[in-house]
């Protein structure tokens, strides 16, 4: 049986064409990256050889420095909140709602499927404050909060993001966390309860430990995707105002594309590849620690 | 009572569970009401304000409160945003990019998935590991050597650097999910089947499509979504006009002498989300299970 499962010429049929594009296309292009990195220029006008001198530029370059703050920040608080509210309405899926969750779990996963641009195009409009004040003003006037133009600065811009990422991904988070929290034997709750731990501390000391895993992966998914922000900001604040709210990702687009850059943008390129990859690594490491000591 | 009787059956299903905070009945479910309905109002409330605009005519735009009612239902908004704003080309063009990269994809990738998972080969898990760092990396990797090929190539202004680029940033987790998948179905089938002398690529086509092919559907979708709402590929490549997704024509969106036609825009944004949610509506429990399947296993 070895022998058939084994045969060369059917693995090279089945597995040859997927490895071949995805060689030629995404490996060949990462190493290709790499290597732009060394030099400067662009398709028409040509390249240059510079040695290291993106990345000392990089280095030095501030707006490189507050588009790698703003990622960070950006992808610190997005990712606190999705997983916050994913965790929260997990919860009440399973302890609120119980059976009757269904309905809410799908209305409230709907926005995860809706194109990006079409969320942010509608955010803009909701906190917009001509020709009309938006929805969302009208409604934070009626509570008592006058903020004006959101879009004026880099504090309200940010925040309008953040709360649209999280609106547009929680019943993900929620729903991921609730497939997770299903999986903790109900012998064990029941247990805890019958030794009087109830509401907060049954929370706090049976449930939380024991999600852990699903609350590792969506942590990891949430910073992963956080990190590589493109869609949102561009559709919604396109950077700005000024470049206040740019991160690396469109940083490295408008030097590439806009100031025909090759070589600085596959720097900062590899510079979120770097931080993608060594973010992730250090989740892992610090969780693994974690639970051997746990 | 209900919590000694069998396990609950899997994820999305509801769950038997007793009540955790012991209140009386009555403040219990007045909170869990408002709960919902707090959900219910922050969920649909932007939607729905949406959708209600979408009807308003410019002057009721400029003039008239964001909460105010339109005057009339017509759809001339929407005929507007089809044609003068070119939603219709757009739509075209999306279609035109997914419909060929998503058929690759998922022929490619179970194909892959096939011979890392079933077949036995030294190797197949270092190469499962290739195609993971896939996951990893960020596009903007791999754009610009790819702009510069496509550019010499004589390739853009065409559709072929969409469809090619979408194919090959799918491949990654349709391989490792449809790997994912085979893993569950026993050898044993796949042996059997080549005991009657057939080969692997008939048992793959006669037996391995058939049983991961509610898996292929759910990666279909997956990969459906990735595509269709893609900003970052679709922006990059594409440098014709005509040639715009409906992404990048909804960003560019102006309406017909380039100042900003309110009314068009509202109807071009709802014609997306009406289409998402009519999509939804018919297999939502699908899209949910597919879309937290790849997030774990990616």
């Amino acid at each position: 049986m070895r022998s058939v499962l084994g045969d060369r010429r059917a693995i090279a049929v089945l597995l040859g064409p997927a490895l071949l594009v995805y060689t030629l296309v995404m490996l060949v292009p990462m190493g290709w990256s790499l290597g732009y990195t060394f030099f400067k220029g662009n398709v028409i006008e040509g390249f240059t050889f510079g040695g290291l001198g993106n990345f000392t530029k990089l280095w030095h370059d501030p707006q490189a420095h507050s588009a790698l703050r703003f990622t960070f920040k950006y992808a610190i608080a997005v990712s606190i909140g999705q997983v916050l509210c994913g965790y929260l309405l997990a919860l009440l899926y399973v302890f609120v709602l119980r059976r009757s969750s269904a309905v809410v779990r799908t209305l409230v996963f709907f926005p995860v499927i809706l194109p990006t641009v079409a969320v942010a195009l509608m955010f803009q409009k909701l906190f917009a404050v001509a020709p009309q004040n938006g929805l969302a003003n009208v409604a934070l006037e009626g509570l008592g909060i006058h903020h004006g133009d959101w879009f004026a600065g880099a504090g309200g811009s940010f925040m309008v993001l953040v709360v649209m990422d999280v609106w547009r991904s929680m019943g993900f988070y929620g729903v991921l966390i609730f497939a997770g929290l299903l999986d903790i034997p109900d012998e064990t709750l029941e247990s805890a309860r019958l030794d009087g731990a109830t509401g907060w501390r049954l929370i706090r000391h049976i449930v939380l430990p024991l999600s852990a895993p699903v609350l590792l992966s969506s942590i990891v998914f949430s910073i992963n995707g956080t990190l590589k922000v493109f869609d949102s900001v561009l559709a919604l604040t396109n950077g700005g105002p000024g470049s206040d709210t740019t991160p690396l990702t469109l940083y490295m687009f408008r030097t590439a594309f806009s100031y025909g850059d090759y070589g600085y943008g596959s720097t900062i390129a590899s510079l979120l590849t770097v931080v993608c990859l060594g973010v992730t690594l250090i989740i892992f490491r610090f969780s693994r620690r974690d639970l051997t000591k746990g | 009572m209900t919590d000694t009787m069998t396990a609950p059956p899997r994820e999305l299903l509801p769950s038997p569970r007793p009540a955790t905070v012991r209140k009386p009945g009555s403040v219990r479910r007045l909170t869990r009401n408002l709960l919902v309905a707090l959900l219910v109002v922050v969920e649909v409330t932007p939607l729905l304000w949406l959708l209600l605009s979408s009807f308003k005519t410019q002057s009721e735009f400029v003039n008239d409160p964001a909460w105010s009612l339109p005057g009339k239902w017509d759809l001339h908004n929407y005929a507007d945003a089809w044609t003068t704003g070119h939603v219709a080309l757009y739509v075209r063009n999306s279609l035109l990019a997914t419909a060929p990269s998503l058929a690759l994809i998922i022929v490619l990738g179970t194909a892959a998935g096939f011979a890392l998972e079933v077949m036995i080969w030294r190797g197949r898990h270092q190469v499962l590991l290739v195609f993971l760092l896939g996951i990893m990396v960020p596009s903007q990797m791999i754009l610009l050597p790819l702009f510069r090929v496509y550019f010499q190539s004589g390739l853009s202004g065409t559709m072929w650097p969409l469809i090619i680029t979408y194919t090959a940033v799918g491949l990654p987790l349709t391989v490792f999910m449809m790997a994912t998948y085979f893993r569950a179905v026993p050898r044993e089938i796949f042996e059997a089947a080549t005991l009657d002398g057939a080969g692997m690529l008939t048992a793959l086509w006669r037996i391995g499509f058939p049983v991961v092919r509610n898996a292929v559907f759910t990666v279909a979708l997956v990969q459906f979504f990735f595509i269709w709402n893609d900003l970052l590929i679709s922006l990059t490549f594409t440098t014709d006009d005509d040639l715009r997704t409906i992404q990048v024509g909804l960003l560019n969106f102006t309406g017909q002498y380039g100042e900003t036609a309110y009314g068009p825009l509202f109807a071009a944004i709802s014609i997306n989300v009406v289409g998402a949610l009519v999509l939804y509506l018919l297999i939502n429990q699908r899209i949910i299970k597919g879309l937290t399947a790849g997030a774990v296993k990616g």
